[in-house]
């Protein structure tokens, strides 16, 4: 019976050992999904590569359209400063957003942004963005936000226009 | 075994007398029973919250309850039916059968088994408490965000997302617990001469329910975990402010959701052709095809779990990988309803209430897998999604393919473990309201769906009025139906005709050739299989 026992408490302890594993193997999905959506540009994420890197296709013109949303618990005012914006592919460009703090106290808020459609989304980089980093804004204070961008010319010729759209979201805490 | 140990397993093959010897056995029959008890316990408990949901919805506009209570009722109900009821019922099964059936005195790990069932009654305290908690003014009550606690609103719940998040810790632990003992059992101590491709149907199905609990219950572990310190202690995991994404949560849940709906159905899938053969007095039908066709499932169950999360904007390329991969699931799973049909084929059968039961399960579960084929269509899934279309089909898996089997085994084996029959007359009525009432609850809600009523929503436009009427209706029916079913439990266990070793004359297996009750320890010398 001794042998059996041993054999037993050793396939116990693989399987326990197994299951840990499966449960870092959890934790692990979010980096690996993270670089998964990087990779592919699925669910609307972008990338921040050097501008410049491919040259600036003269002949052709992308609509780029802009839309900004505050989520709940956030008293701000958040809007694009032009709905749209015509650009080369390859050439950098600027927008611009405004953002105003209706709260009589500072607060913290972070923009999360997607690009539309999701095919799109791989072709488009942003150079400087202020959803880079958290914004503090000062009791009633109003900014005007710049995001410098470049649709890569490689972007399918069948898409003429794309989307960008920011949510700003309450940002509370440690950053992660 | 030598005989210093022999001399000590007699020692204590006496047990302590009253609740002691319930909370201290290592002995897989006293186990399983109490799994069996606890599950039919917690599928009234499940049950009577659902009659209070269709209670309400009964008529349009509220009647009977704030939403934030309904919202309540429906997730703990479908906590409470699937890792309390359903999970239970199978490993109780298992522990009472699986020794029996392939010539092991007792499972391999006794004392991880009494302590894997000993961690259900806190988990369903925790579970239930805030109930309580909120009739005393102490929070908000339980968890309101549907049993599948997506974020955001998990991160935001009261105090009653927290009690659920340790409720399904526990209930992890003691079916990781559980799955590595069944493991261990049926890998290390099958009587001599049984080879892998002789272990009996049931043992298979269970030995591949336990691989899959022990590779996903971890991650949805660890999700809960991430929902519990983003909670509370600053991590942004599943926070978009704090750089987090919460369609991350989807994904995580369902790698572990989807492979639970095969975890909860293997069992009962393991046992159908045990019955089938019994009934219809022919050998299993395509018992290879049938092993195969568990193994094909099970890896398949943990690759489609997107066809959950449709409309969560997954691309294109997602939405076809997630359709296609889900939809090749039907072709396993026909084998073994090809299988099923084959061992009835020209038997002769006779309809007492297991095989009533089995395959009444076998029908309305066919329901239930066309009508997934149905909503794993991408182009289709835009408009069922979120409806009660969703809320019918997996009724019509989980109920008809999950109750009814467990019922089915509930039936066959209570003879076994009681040594008394149960009363048929009071089984076929309770098969016949079942099947009936089942069908008038959850039939009329494929066409509400169809019409857009969407689900988890306590109050609903006038057109739908009618038919929510005849689906609370059936619900109520179904709902008493089921005492049907305790009343014969509680008789069975408590005197009746001798059972007699084997009361199906044509069932088949090593659990037949024992004395019904089998005695408290059975197998001490290994039988020698042919």
């Amino acid at each position: 019976m001794e042998p059996q026992r041993r054999a037993n408490r050793r396939l116990a302890l693989k399987l326990g050992a197994g299951a840990l594993a499966m449960a870092g193997f959890g934790y692990a999905l979010v980096p690996l999904y993270d670089a998964f959506c990087q990779a592919t540009g699925l669910n609307g994420r972008t990338g921040t590569a050097e501008a410049g890197a491919t040259g600036v296709a003269e002949a052709r013109w992308v609509t780029v359209e802009f839309d900004g949303t505050v989520m709940p618990g956030l008293p701000w005012r958040f809007e694009p400063a032009q709905l749209k914006q015509r650009v080369h592919p390859g050439e950098p460009a600027t927008a611009f957003f405004r953002v105003k703090n209706l709260a009589d106290r500072p607060l913290d808020g972070r923009a999360v942004p997607s690009v539309t459609p999701p095919a799109a989304a791989r072709h488009f980089t942003k150079t400087e963005c202020f959803c880079f980093g958290r914004q503090r804004l000062e009791a009633g204070e109003e900014r005007v936000m710049p995001v410098t961008f470049i649709v890569s010319p490689e972007l399918p010729r069948e898409l003429g226009t794309l989307t960008l759209a920011y949510a700003f979201f309450p940002s509370e805490g440690e950053e992660k | 075994m030598t005989t210093g140990e022999l001399a000590l397993h007699q020692a204590h093959a006496v047990p302590p007398r009253g609740w002691l010897r319930w909370l201290t056995t290592t002995n897989h029959k006293d186990i399983g029973t109490m799994y069996l008890v606890f599950s039919l316990a917690m599928f009234f408990v499940g049950g009577l919250m659902i009659l209070l949901v269709r209670a309400e919805l009964f008529r349009p506009g509220l009647q009977l309850m704030e939403p934030e209570l309904f919202n309540q009722l429906i997730g703990v109900h479908a906590l409470v039916m699937i890792f309390m009821a359903l999970m239970p019922a199978a490993t109780g099964f298992a522990n009472w059968m699986i020794p029996l059936m392939i010539g092991a005195p007792d499972m391999a790990l006794p004392r991880l088994n009494n302590w894997s069932f000993w961690l259900l009654p806190p988990a369903a305290t925790l579970l239930l408490m805030p109930f309580v908690l909120a009739l005393f003014g102490v929070g908000t009550g339980a968890v309101g965000t549907g049993w599948t606690l997506y974020a955001p609103l998990s991160v935001q719940d009261g105090m009653g997302m927290d009690f659920a998040i340790f409720a399904i810790h526990l209930l992890g632990i003691s079916s990781v617990m559980g799955s590595i003992n069944i493991i261990v059992t049926i890998l290390n101590l099958r009587a001599p001469g049984m080879t892998l491709m002789k272990l009996p149907l049931f043992a298979w199905g269970w030995l591949l329910t336990a691989f899959m609990l022990v590779a996903v219950i971890p991650v949805l572990a660890g999700a809960v975990t991430m929902l519990l310190t983003d909670r509370h202690f600053g991590t942004h995991f599943f926070n978009a402010g704090g750089g987090g994404d919460p369609i991350l949560f989807q994904h995580l849940f369902w790698f572990f959701g989807h492979p639970e709906v095969y975890i909860v159905l293997f069992p009962v899938w393991g046992f159908t052709p045990h019955i089938l053969s019994a009934f219809a007095r022919k050998p299993v039908y395509g018992y290879r095809a049938q092993v195969y066709a568990f193994w094909v499932i099970g890896v398949l169950s943990v690759i489609v779990w997107g066809h959950h999360i449709m409309t969560s904007g997954l691309s294109t390329a997602g939405l076809l990988y997630f359709m296609y991969s889900t939809m090749a699931i039907s072709l396993p799973l026909s084998v073994l309803f090809f299988c099923w049909i084959a061992t009835l084929w020209r038997g002769a059968m006779t309809f007492e209430a297991p095989m009533l039961f089995a395959l009444g399960m076998i029908v309305l579960f066919g329901v239930g897998g066309l009508t997934g084929l149905v909503l794993a269509d991408a182009a289709a899934d835009a408009q069922y999604h979120h409806s009660y279309f969703v809320v019918a089909h997996f009724h019509y898996t989980l109920f008809a393919g999950g109750i009814m089997g467990i019922m089915a085994g509930a039936y066959f084996w209570l003879p076994k473990m009681t040594g008394h029959l149960y009363s048929e007359k009071l089984a076929q009525w309770h098969f016949w309201l079942t099947a009936v009432a089942f069908n008038l609850t959850f039939l009329p809600q494929f066409f509400l769906g169809l019409a857009g009523m969407p689900r988890r929503i306590p109050d609903y436009a006038l057109q739908f009025a009618d038919f929510n009427w005849v689906s609370s209706v059936g619900a109520f029916f179904l709902g008493a139906a089921q005492l049907l079913f305790l009343v014969n439990v509680v008789k069975c266990i408590r005197g009746g005709p001798p059972a007699g070793d084997k009361p199906w004359e044509g069932a088949q297996g090593l659990e037949w050739t024992l004395p019904s009750p089998p005695p408290r320890h059975t197998f001490q010398t290994r039988p020698v299989g042919e």
